[in-house]
């Protein structure tokens, strides 16, 4: 009983007010703001605060997926498996959000919705891996096998997520923004009023995140106190 | 002399007609911004976030109730 009170973050306000704060400027700000004239992108450069906060909010997810596992297999608490999950299935809403905005974006500018190149593959094979690892948690019935073979997967999966999108994309031309040579938003371009707009995007979009899974997480443990009785 | 004054001022004019060009290049909603209509679309999405972390508060102080609810039990 005293679990829900023992996450006592996970009750506060505080930061989900940052949160609404941080959102509400990243939309209004978002296009109000200045940005720098650049080829290819144009206004498109705006969807900075949108699109990329998206993976940014992604891989904070499975940041927390990944050190929660850890948690479990050093505890053994179902509390940690939960979050554990919880975190994993949110991070899969944000990589959602994420393609199908970058697919609109490549529709426009680079004339079709998929490209070959190595950072969309990447991000759709790190779709996959977390793919399967629901598909793995859901083939073992018992319920502490699971979680241990599930937290001992996200943590491999969380080091092949940072191959995928992080190290492979570097490694080849990309026709992404600021790499191989594209105009883009590397520390050259990023000029200061994007970054007024960018940083706030980027903890209002992640606070949010955390937040709807931390509504998930107490849902499950309400029900399961619940189904206990 | 004159004719080296008018060349001057003639490659004067080109190059600044050439730089104000170059600035230009990129097209950008410079139109949308000049008429301030963008300020409508920033206000809309604006709202649009603010309602739906509105409904996730909701949600949040329903989820609170429920847990002290089953803690008086």
């Amino acid at each position: 009983m005293d679990s829900f009170y023992k996450n006592k973050i996970a009750r506060a306000w505080w930061w989900k007010i940052i949160a609404i704060v941080c959102l509400v400027y990243t939309c209004y700000y978002g296009f109000i703001g200045e940005v720098p004239a650049m080829v290819v992108l144009h206004e498109t450069i705006r969807n900075l605060y949108f699109h990329v906060t998206m993976w940014m909010a992604m891989m904070l997810l499975m940041l927390i997926n990944a050190i929660y596992s850890i948690k479990y297999l050093s505890s053994l608490n179902r509390y940690h498996d939960i979050v554990a999950e919880e975190s994993g299935k949110m991070a899969m809403v944000f990589a959602a959000a994420g393609l199908i905005t970058g697919m609109v974006w490549a529709n426009y500018t680079w004339g079709a919705p998929w490209t070959n190149d190595p950072q969309l593959n990447g991000t759709a094979a790190t779709i996959l891996m977390y793919a399967a690892y629901f598909i793995l948690r859901n083939a073992i019935p018992d319920e502490n096998k699971k979680a241990k073979i599930a937290s001992v997967y996200a943590i491999f999966a969380f080091v092949m997520m940072f191959v995928f999108i992080m190290v492979i994309p570097k490694m080849y031309n990309s026709l992404h923004p600021g790499k191989g040579g594209n105009p883009g938003f590397n520390k050259y371009d990023l000029d200061s009023n994007m970054r007024m707009v960018f940083y706030p995007a980027v903890i209002g979009w992640c606070l949010l995140g955390t937040w709807l899974m931390s509504l998930k997480v107490r849902i499950r443990r309400i029900k399961e106190v619940t189904e206990e009785n | 002399m004159k004719k080296t004054i008018i060349l001057s001022i003639l490659f004067l004019f080109v190059l600044v007609s050439a730089h104000a060009q170059e600035a230009n290049q990129v097209e950008m909603a410079d139109g949308l911004y000049a008429n301030g209509k963008i300020y409508v679309v920033a206000i809309v999405a604006a709202i649009v976030i603010t309602i739906l972390t509105a409904y996730v508060i909701l949600i949040d102080r329903k989820v609170t109730k429920l847990e002290e609810k089953i803690n008086q039990k």
